[in-house]
């Protein structure tokens, strides 16, 4: 009903022409930041034109005929019925508007696909569902996936209303920052399915696929948060996989590198301790929200035929080693987990599945037990790579 | 056989068999017309049913009817039952009846392969839908089936690919029979150039679809193999490549949008001169632009692939190669529109969906040009612009001159009149609620709407609505479009039509010379007179 009557609204404020900047949004393609974007925003509105402009003259002369040249208005129909002049006339005119089309365009072209001489390097990886980033030259690497918020309300009769969540699925739990005014070339490449990697401030999208590695390149020109999706049909969770990316002026973004080093040592030191069973349970409650429960679901039931049942499930209840290899390694449609989580994660959430979701093994493992373990299988995925 | 069958006068020749085994064993090629239109018909239904899961949980932002793998299968689904089951075979339909009537023949030059070929397609429907009801569920990987995706699919699978090879089966026999009946069997006189546009644009989509049903075939059994049999042509740890297979696909995929659009031309090209009461202008140059566009086909089709990372060099090559193709289109365009000039139109059901057709098809041309500029598609690609563009050419083209092609032979095949006021309310309501449906998913597209997504960020929530309403309006008017059709075979307004149904409309073809009802044997011995109208004679 409240959306019902936003409708309205917004339908009869533009009925009475108040182009505001929100509904210039909701109906146009985006400027975007950067000078491709720009570029291509004009190429969109130059053709645009070409069209409305071809558009008026031919169904101009299509309704004046309909209106004028119909028999209940007496017209008697002329028996013409072909003009080789007009015939070559209406072939001649199009060719040359579409070469006055290709040249801006093919020159827009050859710009966006201009990646030599970057100033730094992130390789994009896709997975199912969610994004990998590596920073090149700065040894800064994560994952980015829905954010919790809007994972809650996305669900199947939720209850939650999406209005009330600050930018519904378009937000992650970490998003890529970049330095603004810098050339920074991207690789892309994807774990196991196919996906494309879209931001539309940036002005393009670009495929990323298994096995191969596509390039592409930006430079912001002011500093902001920049939001997109996934646009290849990539699985069941493809419209719960966005992007978002942060530029920031370069002090600001060194910063944030110095930050990241810090974090990632935190992290070494805290897979190096003794954890207790309780403290692995709760943290790895969380690592099965993110990473788990969209196939095998919150409550760990599955979906019968598809995602097999973690409660009671013989792997999940028998010997620890052969859950570790399952997830580490994965299988059919389990990804590799060893190559995307850190020790404490990998390890907490073994120990969740163990010891919540109706299951009761009473065993734990230790972070530190999985870290070789760990290091081996992302060596592999580098090599696999080289 | 023809001398057994010019034995017989027309109105006294063999009868249909009695009961239902008619329908089974027939050869008759308007037997197989109709059932070809009537599966046709139930499938859109079908595909249509599928449509309206799609909007009803667009219709709102969150998850509120389907989950969204379930949501994926009704987007796989929708676009195979639409395609191959609802239009391909409606075309196919309207091939049986009108051709051997068109070119003055007594039927089709391959009747009992014929049956087959429509059998054939029954039972590839069977197959595609039945997975449906498949652990795991029915295909979800969008119609174009690209692995690795594809190959996650559950126990479906392998019945999703013999379905494919079923329904090529069918389409290669049916476009076989087209081309030996338009080669063989023309009457005398009934030279190439004096053929009806339907019957051209027939053929050249008969040679599309042997061209091209092959090459989709071997693609999904490379899947099928790469699924089951260790080949990796697809799976880049054993050497193969994903985009293989998107080369292939789109390799058949491009002229398989054209199977679909080819008649569509030739019937507006049929209806038009008849409602202006005019020759069509420019035959001949209708011919040559649909081969034209035929052949153009082969040669663009990476344009749906230029986000997968081509050289600069393929991204230009296609996007020039693309653009060609606004020339011989827009030439159809502006010959449909000189035909109405200065002509004495009225404006009965079928000419309202031709109108309609020219005006709403020259916009789904419009974004196809747009969408040909490599740059610009960088941001069109994989959102909704490209799914209003398709559904432009595909509902208000292919699906209103379906609509058009029924309501102008109808009263032909039945002899009763359909009901003009009822038509013309199917016509207005399809007419605005399908732009209602449509035009607002340009804007979604452009604002940032990826397709093939169950729920969507809170911005896009009012265009999706609105396009959700128009979805609802288009599904139910076609209510409405079932009900004029069986009141018409039943007997429509009591009305008698006349051999000619509309004023003059033997000049264009042979079929308005036969009388109505079409008797179940015509042309048992060839026509006398070819019309020439469309070529200006007199
Ligand atoms: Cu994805």
């Amino acid at each position: 009903m409240k959306r019902t009557t936003q409708l309205f609204a917004c339908l009869s404020l533009m009925a009475v022409g108040l182009g505001t900047a929100q509904a210039e949004y909701a109906l146009n393609l985006m400027k975007g930041v950067t000078k491709v974007s720009n570029d291509i925003y004009d190429l969109h509105m130059l053709i645009l034109w070409i069209c409305v402009f071809i558009g008026i003259a031919v169904f101009g002369v299509m309704f004046y005929s309909i209106y004028f040249h119909r028999k209940s208005r007496g017209h008697k129909a002329a028996q013409f019925h072909e003009s080789t002049k007009v015939e070559i006339i209406w072939t001649i005119i199009p060719t040359v508007i579409l070469i006055g089309m290709a040249i801006p365009a093919t020159k827009t072209m050859l710009e966006l696909d201009d990646t030599v001489e970057a100033d730094m390097s992130i390789k994009v990886t896709g997975w199912q569902w969610k994004w990998e980033y590596e920073y090149l030259d700065d040894d800064i690497h994560f994952f980015s996936t829905l954010d919790e918020a809007s994972n809650k309300a996305r669900q199947l009769g939720s209850g939650i209303d999406p209005a009330t969540v600050p930018h519904y699925l378009l937000n992650v739990d970490k998003p890529l920052v970049i330095p603004t005014r810098k050339k920074i070339r991207f690789l892309f490449t994807a774990a196991d399915v196919l996906h494309s990697w879209w931001v539309p401030d940036l002005g393009w999208k670009k495929d990323t696929i298994p096995g191969f590695i596509n390039e592409a390149w930006t430079s912001v020109e002011k500093p902001g948060t920049y939001r997109g999706q996934c646009a290849e049909l990539c699985g069941k969770d493809h419209g719960f996989m966005p992007i978002v990316v942060i530029a920031m002026d370069q002090p600001d973004y060194d910063k944030w590198v110095q930050e990241q080093k810090v974090a990632a040592e935190a992290e070494s030191s805290a897979a190096g301790r003794e954890w207790s069973k309780d403290e692995l349970i709760s943290k790895g409650e969380t690592v099965y929200a993110n990473n788990c429960a969209s196939c095998h679901m919150a409550d760990g039931e599955g979906m019968p035929g598809t995602f097999p049942a973690l409660a009671g499930s013989p792997v999940v209840t028998g010997e620890l080693d052969n859950e570790v290899q399952l997830v580490l390694n994965g299988k059919g449609m389990m990804p590799a987990f060893g190559q995307m989580l850190n020790a404490v994660d990998f390890a907490s959430v073994i120990t969740y599945t163990r010891n919540a979701l109706g299951n009761n093994v009473g065993d734990a493992l230790q972070p530190s037990a999985v870290q070789s373990a760990l290091a081996n299988s992302q060596d592999d995925d580098e090599d696999d790579e080289g | 056989m023809s001398a057994v069958i010019a034995g017989h006068d027309e109105q006294h020749g063999h009868g249909p068999e009695k009961g239902i085994l008619r329908w089974i064993v027939t050869t008759n090629h308007k037997d197989i017309g109709t059932l070809y239109l009537v599966t046709a018909l139930a499938m859109f239904f079908v595909g249509g049913a599928m449509a309206l899961v799609i909007r009803a949980e667009l219709f709102e932002p969150g998850l509120q009817f389907v989950e969204p793998q379930f949501f994926n299968s009704m987007v796989t689904m929708h676009a195979l039952v639409m395609v191959f089951g609802a239009v391909m075979p409606a075309f196919v339909g309207l091939a049986n009846w009108m051709i051997p009537v068109m070119i003055g023949a007594p039927d089709m030059a391959l009747p009992r392969m014929n049956n087959m070929s429509f059998w054939m397609l029954i039972a590839g429907l069977l197959m595609i839908s039945s997975t449906l009801f498949m652990e795991g569920g029915a295909p979800a990987a969008g119609w174009t089936f690209y692995p690795p995706l594809v190959l996650q699919t559950g126990n479906a699978l392998p019945f999703a690919v013999f379905a494919v090879h079923l329904l090529g089966i069918s389409s290669i026999m049916g476009a076989i029979n087209i081309i030996a009946t338009i080669f063989n069997m023309r009457a005398p006189g009934m030279t190439l150039m004096k053929m009806p546009l339907f019957v051209w644009t027939w053929m050249i989509t008969a040679f599309l679809l042997i061209a091209i049903m092959p090459v989709f075939a071997g693609a999904v059994t490379m899947l099928l193999t790469d699924r089951f049999f260790d080949t990796s042509f697809f799976d880049a740890a054993g050497g193969g490549d994903p985009v293989l297979y998107q080369h292939i696909f789109w390799f058949f995929g491009h002229p398989e949008v054209y199977v679909m659009i080819l008649p569509t031309f030739g019937i507006a090209s049929t209806i038009i001169p008849t409602f202006a009461r005019k020759p069509l202008f420019g035959y001949t140059s209708m011919v040559y632009a649909t081969a034209s566009i035929a052949f153009l086909s082969f040669i663009v089709w990476s344009h749906h692939m230029f986000t997968v990372g081509m050289p600069v060099a393929g991204e230009l090559y296609f996007m020039y190669a693309t653009m060609l193709i606004a020339i011989p289109t827009g030439v159809k365009v502006f010959n449909w529109t000189a035909t109405m000039w200065k002509g004495s139109m009225t404006f009965e059901a079928p000419m309202l969906f031709c109108i309609a057709f020219v005006v709403l098809f020259t916009m789904g041309g419009f974004t196809g040009l747009m969408m040909a500029i490599a740059p610009a598609d960088f941001q069109y690609h994989d959102t909704y612009f490209i799914v209003a563009h398709f559904h432009y050419t595909l509902v208000p083209a292919s699906i209103f001159i379906l609509m058009a092609a029924t309501y102008y032979w109808l009263p032909k095949w039945t002899g009763n009149m359909y009901d003009e006021r009822l038509a013309k309310l199917h016509f207005w309501l399809s007419a605005v609620s399908v732009n209602i449906l449509f035009f607002p998913q340009h804007f979604l597209g452009l604002a940032g709407m990826p397709r093939r997504i169950p729920d969507y960020a809170v911005q896009f929530a009012d265009w999706n609505m609105i396009s959700s309403i128009g979805a609802f309006i288009f599904g139910f008017s076609q209510l409405l479009f079932l009900y004029i059709v069986i009141k018409t075979i039943r007997g429509g307004t009591g009305e008698k039509v006349t051999a000619e149904v509309w004023e003059d409309a033997r000049k264009h073809s042979l079929e308005w010379t036969l009388p109505s009802p079409l008797p179940y044997h015509t042309f048992s011995t060839p026509p006398t007179k070819i019309p020439t109208e469309h070529l200006g004679g007199h």
